[in-house]
């Protein structure tokens, strides 16, 4: 593989942390620049991420060293196949989200915006430094800024549910990072390095007790942001937060960091032949389907709507790691795939939620029957979003799962296939009713108010819904997703 | 040629100006001010500059006093250590000094300026001789400098400050007898008192009774002054009484020169192998840090007192250096050599933090942080960084020195005290989140949800730039530690190992 040193990816980071500074600097009393350059920042972003897809499509891997801290370790970025994909996801939905939250954060006149979009681009700098790291120690420092920055995010509101909500999230993620660092310690002691390497870094020679602690630590580390149950607690309590907050960091950056980061571990650090060799692989899937069924029979009975997609997405993170576990090649591609498409339409879903709630300041799925119809466009992105989740065809979430189950069919755990499939089903048991009752029941009380929200939200809604049917017919325009999931595959199994 | 005396005038300088200033502050009050900083900028710049040649010419600077030959006249070394050492202390100083005028608010106490700065200076002199001198006993007297000069200059501090110095003096002098014991009991078998001199007698005599009681009694006087687990009780009440321009300059600096005398005494006086193999003390040791930094980071816990609590954090942090030590191996010893000089800069800016809230608001209690982030935007922001630093978010330098030791531990096998570290550093995320919280959010009663946002036209906090600018510099050294830890680790302390831990 060749290897360039050039500047893109350091572009890449200092653009979040510029913008997040001239947030800082210009603040509220010119509210119009300051959002200007939350837009500008993220638009730039997303293009610096874009140009570097080219050279990562041909097999080129671009390299750069921050700071060396010891002769043989430094903080690095290296962009390859895998963390392109989900560089790619988040500067995308950055740039839409920030269309989306500018129109909430006005719509709802809050408090404290500056801060609010100070953190959001720190949150983001956090989230592509993750998808950009080349080793772990430097995926740890931007998983640290990653969760630091979402905190005030989480207690925006500053009233005694948020604080509470803020307080639970830095208690899980602050103490699971002590995990990650204690694995770190032992895993640089066992290999001597921190790099990423497709396939593993340990020798088959190492002590594999040893190796089976280091596994459990780094899952428990970084399970937690990826809502593994049963650590996922504070996932449906940050649903407090501002709702392009739960949009974008608790349905795509912030978790999906996580899930990133298990899979790096995973694929990178153990390497699917070690995680097989270790006989960790069918307990580890077993528990995480575990995570995939009771998430969705929680989700069930939540009646707050947000709280219930919050569930939703544990289940689907614990169906991206489970499918990434199954190590098989479809599996695998359909892991990649779910990561990047199940980000489209849950935000979707996220924001659809928010614009009901700017709209008619409803957070209750009982309050909101006949909502279809004084908000269709809304519902029917809501529809899009939902259809995908449980895997209706024209929505891009059948592709994905359609690989999770080719995948699952194809190991000796063909449970694992019952698993998806349950979970596909009870994705629709709890998404259906709320379809059924948005546009065939009757607006209760009789005061409707017609209408869709502002057109700042409005747009961002219909843009990823758009881009979720698309990517079903053309699973590979535009991002390349299909083709950067295929070598990824190719890279991690050494074929 | 002046540049080779640096040794000597980094301590002859201050113990002179401290007496002057003394003569000075008599005439005129105005002139003092300058006249410490210039000395204090003057160590700075020795220090600097002997650390540079250090690393340029790559052997320690060797300096005689009086030309007389080491063994038997008193030698001052600066190796690669040391060199660093001094630098983190010398530039702590110097800021705490700018800081001094700007904490003393007590109309009776501000017409003892010169007293204070003469105090402040003795201190300056016997923190830099400890650190520069290679003669043992020499190291005691700049210890009881040091230590006396504290005494008085704690017992300035607010309501109780005279009892606390008190009990500090019974405990260090205690701390001081048992460290001249130990001298004494050396110097019985072999005769000398240089450190270089000593390191080549006494590995023939290790069997014998004399050389182990003295390292024990050397062990224990440099445990207490340190504030080591479980003879820090005078700790706390010393430091977060006294006057805060005050404990900006002693809590950072005074127990990590005491750590850096154990790495001295049990790594350069001593042969590595001394405390590891022949009488293994690292195992003890690395236990009563561990109870100690679970002790500590509890009581911390329990301090509604943000100066308090942070005297507690020092304990604490100091059983993090003797882990570091007590691994005894390379990276264990990187880690606590790179925490000495990084807990200096965590403590100054939070220390200084406490400070100016207490003058601004006349309580240390963390009541006193309520909504800051909006009147001192800038002392909340050096809150942060200092917080993060101690809870080890990178890139603060925090994270790196806990890098090294969780590596050292790992590799030493200590399970017990690595643990023990990581709920500490739990322990310690809980402390400064609460603190935060405290600053950033106002908590508001369900239904007192305040819509907009508020005008407040920014200032830096109020501040008169003598308390703005250590602030601001200490805060921006954690950082900068931080992000050149690689360039620090691979130049400086690489070299500073004992030869045992070099490979």
């Amino acid at each position: 593989m060749e290897t360039e040193s050039p500047f893109l990816p350091v572009l890449t980071l200092i653009i979040p942390s510029f913008v997040s500074l001239l947030i800082l600097f210009t603040g509220k009393r010119r509210p119009n620049l300051r959002e200007f350059w939350t837009l500008a920042g993220s638009f730039a972003m997303f293009f610096s991420v874009w140009s570097m897809l080219d050279s990562v499509l041909k097999g080129r891997s671009l390299e750069y060293h921050l700071a060396f801290i010891y002769p043989d370790l430094s903080f690095s970025l290296k962009v390859d196949v895998f963390g392109m994909i989900f560089a790619l996801l988040s500067s995308f939905l950055w740039m839409v989200v920030s269309v989306y939250s500018i129109g909430y954060m006005r719509g709802l006149n809050e408090q404290n915006q500056t801060r609010f979009f100070f953190c959001f681009a720190i949150a983001i700098l956090g989230a592509a430094g993750v998808a950009l790291s080349g080793n772990l120690i430097t995926l740890y420092m931007f998983y640290e800024i990653l969760t630091l920055s979402t905190y005030p995010l989480v207690s925006h509101k500053e009233n005694r549910e948020a604080i509470k909500a803020g307080r639970k999230y830095l208690v899980y993620l602050i103490g699971s990072s002590v995990f990650i660092l204690l694995a770190m310690g032992i895993t640089y002691h066992l290999a001597g390095t921190l790099d990423f390497v497709p396939g593993g870094l340990f020798d088959r020679g190492d002590n594999n007790g040893v190796l089976r602690f280091l596994f459990l630590l780094f899952v428990i580390g970084f399970g937690v942001k990826a809502g593994i149950m049963p650590i996922h607690e504070w996932l449906p309590s940050a649903m407090v937060a501002p709702t392009p907050v739960s949009a974008l960091l608790h349905a795509v950056a912030v978790v999906k960091a996580g899930v990133f980061c298990v899979l790096r571990v995973i694929l990178y650090v153990f390497g699917p032949e070690m995680v097989v060799n270790l006989g960790i692989w069918f307990f580890f899937a077993f528990f995480v389907s575990l995570t995939v069924i009771f998430a969705n029979i929680i989700a069930i009975n939540q009646d707050n709507l947000k709280r219930r997609l919050a569930f939703s997405t544990i289940n689907n993170l614990a169906i991206i790691i489970l499918g990434a576990t199954l190590l098989t090649p479809d599996a695998m591609k359909g892991a990649y795939l779910h990561m990047f498409f199940h980000g489209f339409m849950k935000i979707t879903l996220f924001m659809c939620a928010g614009a009901i709630y700017v709209k008619t300041h409803k957070e209750l799925i009982s309050e909101m029957e006949g909502i279809g119809r004084q908000m269709p466009i809304t519902m029917a992105a809501f529809t899009v979003g939902a259809l995908g989740l449980f895997g209706i065809p024209p929505v891009c979430g059948f592709i994905s799962k359609w690989y999770l189950c080719m995948g699952a069919a194809k190991t000796e755990g063909i449970i694992f296939l019952l698993v998806f499939l349950l979970s596909a089903l009870l994705d629709g048991v709890y998404f259906i009713p709320i379809i059924y009752s948005a546009f065939f029941k009757e607006v209760k009380g009789g005061r409707s108010i017609k209408g869709e929200a502002d057109l700042s939200i409005v747009i961002p809604i219909v843009t990823t819904g758009v881009f979720s049917l698309l990517l079903t017919f053309f699973p590979d325009f535009f991002f390349r997703v299909y083709t950067l999931s295929d070598m990824a595959v190719k890279i991690v199994r050494g074929g | 040629m002046i540049t080779q005396h640096f040794p000597a005038l980094i301590v002859v300088l201050p113990l002179m100006v401290s007496f002057i200033v003394f003569v000075v502050g008599i005439f005129r009050v105005r002139w003092c001010l300058p006249l410490v900083l210039t000395t204090l900028g003057l160590c700075v710049y020795f220090s600097v500059d002997m650390l540079y040649r250090v690393i340029t010419e790559g052997s320690p600077i060797h300096y005689r006093l009086g030309g007389w030959e080491p063994p038997w006249g008193i030698e001052y070394v600066v190796d690669y250590l040391n060199g660093f050492v001094l630098v983190g202390i010398s530039v702590i100083s110097f800021f705490a000094g700018m800081y001094l005028k700007e904490s003393i608010r007590d109309e009776a106490l501000k017409s003892k300026m010169p007293q204070f700065y003469t105090l402040f200076l003795l201190q300056v002199t016997g923190l830099l001789g400890i650190t520069v001198t290679g003669d043992v006993f020499n190291l005691y007297v700049l210890l009881e400098i040091a230590s006396f000069s504290a005494y008085a200059i704690i017992a300035m501090g607010s309501r109780g400050a005279d009892f606390a110095a008190f009990r500090y003096m019974i405990f260090g002098t205690m701390g001081a007898c048992a460290y001249l014991l130990g001298v004494g009991y050396l110097y019985i078998a072999t005769g000398s008192l240089n450190m270089g001199d000593l390191s080549m007698l006494l590995p023939k005599l290790y069997s014998s009774k004399t050389i182990i009681v003295g390292f024990v009694f050397l062990l224990s006087g440099i445990g207490i002054k340190m504030g080591m687990f479980p003879v820090h009780t005078w700790l706390p009440d010393s430091y977060s009484l006294a006057p805060p321009g005050v404990s900006v300059l002693l809590a950072p600096l005074f127990t990590k020169v005491g750590a850096y005398v154990l790495i001295r005494v049990m790594f350069t006086i001593f042969h590595p192998s001394f405390s590891t193999d022949i009488y293994p003390v690292t195992d003890t040791l690395s236990f009563i840090a561990s109870i100690g930094v679970l002790f500590a980071s509890v009581l911390a816990l329990a301090q509604r007192d943000v100066r308090r609590m942070l005297c507690y954090l020092i304990v604490a942090e100091m059983g993090y250096i003797v882990f570091g030590v007590a691994s005894a191996n390379h990276y264990g010893l990187i880690g606590a050599i790179f925490h000495i000089v990084n807990d200096m800069f965590m403590m100054a800016s939070l220390f200084i933090v406490a400070g100016v809230v207490f003058n601004e608001t006349g309580t240390s209690d963390m009541d006193g942080f309520k909504g800051l982030h909006r009147k001192m935007p800038v002392t909340s922001f050096v809150l942060l960084i200092g917080a993060f630093s101690i809870v080890g978010v990178p890139p603060t330098c925090g994270f790196f020195s806990k890098w090294y030791l969780v590596l050292g531990m790992i590799e030493a096998g200590r399970y017990f005290s690595l643990t023990v570290l990581l709920i500490s550093s739990l322990i310690n995320a809980v402390l400064f989140f609460r603190l935060i919280e405290i600053t950033y959010f106002e908590v508001k009663e369900e239904g007192a949800y305040k819509i907009g946002e508020k005008n407040t036209p920014f200032s830096f906090d109020n501040l008169s730039l003598y308390s703005l600018i250590p602030m601001v510099f200490y805060a921006s050294m954690v950082i900068l530690l931080g992000i050149l830890s690689g360039t620090i680790v691979e130049h400086i302390i690489i070299y500073a190992l004992p030869q045992a831990f070099k490979g």
